[in-house]
């Protein structure tokens, strides 16, 4: 394909070729991403013999490079390049390598697969450095299903050994793919061949190795025919459950509730292993298994799951509660509300709604935070009056918490609880807090307190804004501190558009007109910037008569700053008033919120 | 510059040193082959060791906050499990660890499309056909790397860094608190394990009485790791038992003699350095005035305890005043653990046979570590008989420390550091015969 005639579409392919190893990485990389067009260029024949051996040497360049060079060359059938980049240390470039290796060996005939890339897992295998051989575990799984008995028995072999490799890192690798192999591998030798490696892994000397073997666990279980699974997994999954190392049993809560292990053995023997997790001596098993009740609990056999919650999980939760350790409770927190669902309006009210009271006046207000933004679980099954009682003072307190980051995360959950409280109560209890953190001390929570006026006024609507909020938010414009009158301004720009054009104009933009007289240079070069985003809201009566000429005024201001925006909001309001189709391509509403200042 | 580490990878073939300036010098040896196979120990350079690489690993910095400089001194090289053809090596000065990969490349791409190798651009008329860049072998070139920074961990100094047997994770300790690191990640927050995997800062810094002055992992137990504290106690913690090793496993002490307590008691009882031995079984330690080793199953007091220069004792008042009192002395296990050295001055260490219990001092100079030179061995006058060449503990040096040295891995050679100097000392003859 190379052209002999010297003709000018060689050019842009020598560039690349030589910037293949030009010293600025970013042109290396896109040499690399571009291959495919080299290759094409060069043709078959010299692709092999040429580029080939350049790129399999080519393993000194950057990370990035590298894992660049690795997922392109699974769109060729080279594998040479790939087997040398299976090898480098960097794991991101060896997994990609052994991403794209799998990938290609999907494109092999079981012929070609035999004799081409069966070679190179062997290699790979038996390879000097543990880099190599932890390469090779990943793909075992994509020959096996596709090559002949022998090579079968090959392969089994070859894993069999990377399990009991020397160094812990290989053991690592093999038992995180254990349960992947095991997918393509025949009934009988899952039976004969993985269970006793996944035995013996799971009793590695090293608690690294044993929690993997614990994720195998979940694809095996579901592998092996139900009667199989108490001789063959139980065992070591019980083992698994009351290993002396936390971090083992930090994984079984972690992956508990995945295995579909049938309901017997569920009954029998996770239950009561589930239960010694949630009461374990380390706080972060506890808070894993905390994390997984719900989840756990959804998975219980139909028949009998709420009598084995009642008697057996509650009893655990309750205890949870008053945990010493935060991030259990938190951990519960952020769960426990879905138990509700599962048990009915009846336990909830009798057994539950006990625990979330106690949970919403607990010390911590990560806790409290996680039971009110969950709210919406409970309010299905019991309505949520049964809990407002308790609700409003836990939401005073987070809301007046001296942690500004507290009442900033508080503020994020009220458009929601409006929602689930309803305006009434809204109106009666929690406005005035509302209104509270417009003038809070940190700028981070007015912020939060405008946008957080703007959505409510989006879920009640225009009239209650009219009613409730505009008025306090204007008064504040006469505010003698500058930072609350700021504050209006930034209120009237989130909340212009939910208002809708009536408001806009007849309430708010006489008073943003009022502050251009300001005496703060701050309030005026805002106003500025406030009647450039209520604009487009406005008419274009108003515009030109009311807004235009402020503007003008304000581009004449002794500030700098003042005339700087005040003039980019005339080329931006006349940009509109020549544009009538203006509305349609203003800046979305959040882009607004981030520009409030 | 001044030498402040010593340390052998895991076959022994290189050795790393760590300066003063922030600068690692790595040593290879060379390879045996190269000389006649037949005269291998009569050869003079066969074995010996060479600069293979320099580098800068650390630059001097400056702590804004607290208007604190950073020195640029490396404080520990560690060198990780070799992985590829590759080297690894963790190198940290009081307050960030790196990671360097040493590699070698013999092989230099060459030829152009649009220039020539000069680099002068060619006429594109001329060029008719592709040009794939060919490897052409070049000379040998060592290549360092930084390859990743673990900035940010530590608010104190570091003291230790030790690679776990994992291969994955490793710790480094300051005063106050060990952290554990994934090698591959350098932002903690990524990390499995909480990072503070011990802490004993206490509220308030008044109350502060005992600080972690060193720490290792077990060179085959993944969970257990050991760290000493200026009080003179080791303690052992296990991470399969909790996140947080705040609770050791066991107490390592030896109960204070309340007739000979003094000042300088504490100071002189503060541990230097902890090593475990390969085998996993005992502990060395040192303090000012002993090397001392510990069995993992014997909390009570150590096994055996080595006077390294117990003529001192009387001159802790002075060694207080010139703040010699302080320094940090290493100590090392042989291959196969049966000897043990540490450092002491004058240019002298120390090496005690733990089968007779014998000790011999020997001396570090210039002539010695001339090849087929004889290690001298020296005495302190110390009383009795006083013989030739003996050396009185007035006329002792302080300022000639030895405190940081190597044992390599399997055979007799050991690295010492002697302030600007580094001697390398092979047994040739006998390799199970060092000590004597």
């Amino acid at each position: 394909m190379a052209g002999a005639d010297g003709d000018d579409s060689l050019y842009p392919i020598a560039v690349l070729i030589d910037e293949l190893r030009n010293e600025d990485v970013q042109l290396r990389l896109n040499s690399i991403k571009k291959l495919s067009t080299i290759a094409l260029a060069l043709g078959v024949e010299r692709t092999r013999t040429e580029l080939l051996p350049f790129l399999t040497d080519t393993i000194y360049d950057e990370d990035e490079v590298l894992l660049a060079l690795a997922e392109q060359l699974g769109n060729f059938t080279m594998l040479p390049p790939l087997e040398s980049l299976a090898t480098v240390e960097e794991t991101v470039v060896r997994d990609k390598a052994v991403e794209s290796l799998r990938k290609i060996s999907q494109e092999h005939s079981p012929v070609d697969l035999e004799v081409h890339f069966e070679p190179l897992v062997k290699r790979l295998a038996s390879g000097d450095w543990f880099t190599s051989r932890t390469s090779a575990c990943g793909l075992f799984s994509v020959c096996y299903p596709r090559v002949s008995s022998t090579v079968k028995a090959e392969i089994r072999q070859h894993f069999r050994t990377l399990c009991s490799d020397d160094t812990p890192m290989v053991r690592r690798a093999a038992a995180s793919k254990l349960g992947e192999f095991a997918k393509v591998l025949e009934l009988d030798y899952v039976k004969s061949d993985i269970i006793s490696l996944f035995t013996a892994l799971a009793s590695d000397e090293q608690d690294s190795v044993r929690l993997l073997a614990v994720e195998a666990c979940v694809s095996i279980a579901t592998l092996l025919p139900q009667e199989d699974l108490e001789t063959l997994v139980m065992p070591t999954l019980r083992q698994a459950a009351e290993d002396k190392s936390w971090r083992v049993r930090y994984m079984v809560a972690d992956k508990f509730s995945e295995k579909a292990v049938g309901p017997e053995i569920t009954k029998n023997d996770l239950v009561p292993a589930f239960q010694n997790l949630l009461k374990d001596c380390e706080a972060e098993v506890r808070a894993a298994a905390a994390n997984k009740v719900k989840e756990f609990c959804e998975n219980l056999p139909e028949d009998n799951r709420e009598q084995i919650i009642m008697t057996h999980i509650l009893p655990c939760v309750k205890e949870l509660v008053s945990d010493t350790n935060q991030h259990v409770k938190s951990a519960l927190a952020s769960v426990i509300m879905g138990l509700s669902t599962i048990l009915g309006k009846d336990n909830t009210i009798e057994h539950l709604l006990p625990l979330f009271l106690a949970q919403l006046k607990d010390e911590c207000p990560e806790v409290r935070l996680n039971i009110i933004s969950n709210l919406d679980c409970v309010n299905e099954v019991i309505g949520i009056r049964q809990l407002s009682q308790s609700l409003l003072p836990a939401i005073v307190e987070l809301a007046e918490d001296a942690k500004w980051r507290v009442r900033l995360a508080i503020i994020e959950y009220m458009p929601l609880l409006a929602g689930q409280l309803g305006v009434e109560f809204f109106d009666e209890k929690l406005n005035t807090l509302c209104m509270a953190w417009l003038i809070d001390h940190v700028y981070a929570i007015r912020e939060a307190a405008t946008c957080n006026l703007m959505k409510l006024v989006e879920k009640f609507g225009a009239e209650w804004a009219q009613n409730t909020i505009v008025p306090k938010v204007l008064g504040m414009a006469n505010d003698p501190n500058y930072l609350h009158r700021m504050t209006t301004l930034f209120c009237i720009n989130a909340l212009s558009e939910a208002c809708g054009q009536d408001i806009t104009t007849k309430q708010m933009l006489p008073v943003v007109l009022k502050m251009s007289n300001d005496q703060v240079a701050n309030v005026r070069f805002n106003v500025a910037k406030s009647l450039q985003k209520i604009g487009p809201v406005l008419d274009s009566n108003a515009l030109q008569t009311e807004v235009k000429p402020v503007l003008e005024k304000l581009a004449t201001d002794t500030d700098m700053d003042v005339k700087y925006f005040a003039q980019e909001a005339i080329s931006d309001v006349k940009l509109r008033s020549t544009n009538q189709s203006s509305a349609q391509d203003r800046p979305p509403l959040a882009a607004l919120q981030n520009k409030v200042f | 510059d001044v030498i402040s580490t010593v340390e052998f990878n895991q076959t022994g073939d290189l050795l790393a040193t760590g300066d003063k300036g922030g600068r690692v010098v790595i040593f290879q040896r060379e390879t045996e082959s190269k000389g006649e196979s037949e005269e291998v120990g009569e050869t003079g350079d066969s074995g010996e060791y060479n600069v293979y690489s320099t580098f800068q690993s650390h630059e001097p910095d400056f702590d804004y906050l607290k208007s604190l400089e950073i020195e640029e001194k490396i404080n520990k090289i560690r060198w990780l499990p070799q992985q590829n053809a590759a080297h690894f090596l963790l190198s940290t000065n009081d307050k960030t660890i790196k990671l360097w990969k040493v590699s070698e490349r013999d092989k230099r791409p060459e030829g152009y499309n649009l220039k020539d190798e000069e680099g002068r651009l060619k006429d594109i008329s001329t060029i008719t056909s592709l040009q794939v860049p060919v490897l052409k072998p070049t000379d040998l070139m060592v290549e360092v790397r930084p390859r990743r920074v673990f900035s940010n961990g530590h608010t104190y100094h570091v003291n230790s860094i030790s690679v776990n047997s994992d291969g994955e994770t490793y710790l480094s300790a300051d005063d106050l608190r060990i952290n554990m690191w994934h090698l591959g990640i350098t932002d903690r927050s990524f990390s499995i394990l909480p990072n503070n995997i011990v802490d004993i800062k206490p509220a308030n810094m008044e109350d502060l009485t005992e600080v972690i002055t060193a720490a290792e992992f077990h060179p085959h137990h993944c969970h257990l790791f050991v760290y000493s504290s200026s009080k003179g106690t080791l303690r052992l913690c296990d991470m399969r038992a909790s996140a947080l090793c705040d609770r050791h496993t066991k107490l390592f002490e030896e109960p204070e003699d309340p007739g000979s307590r003094s000042f300088f008691s504490e100071i002189i009882s503060s541990v230097s350095d902890v090593k475990f031995s390969h085998s996993g079984r005992y502990l060395l330690t040192r303090d000012y005035l002993t090397a001392k080793v510990w069995d993992l199953n014997m909390d009570k007091g150590p096994v055996e305890t080595y006077q390294v220069h117990e003529y001192l004792r009387s001159k802790l008042c002075s060694l207080y005043e010139n703040d010699c009192i302080f320094d940090k002395f290493e100590c090392v296990w042989n291959s196969s653990d049966s000897v043990i050295m540490t450092g002491a001055y004058n240019s002298f260490f120390r090496m005690f046979d733990r089968e007779t219990g014998r000790g011999v001092t020997l001396e570090a100079w210039r002539e010695s570590s001339k090849p087929r030179a004889v290690l001298r061995t020296r005495r302190v006058y110390n009383g009795g008989k006083r013989r030739r060449g003996d050396v009185g503990v007035d006329s002792l040096d302080f300022t000639k420390k030895i405190l940081h040295m190597a044992w390599h891995p399997s055979e007799n050679i050991i690295a010492i550091a002697a302030t600007n100097n580094l001697y390398i000392f092979q047994d040739r003859v006998n390799p199970e015969a060092q000590v004597q």
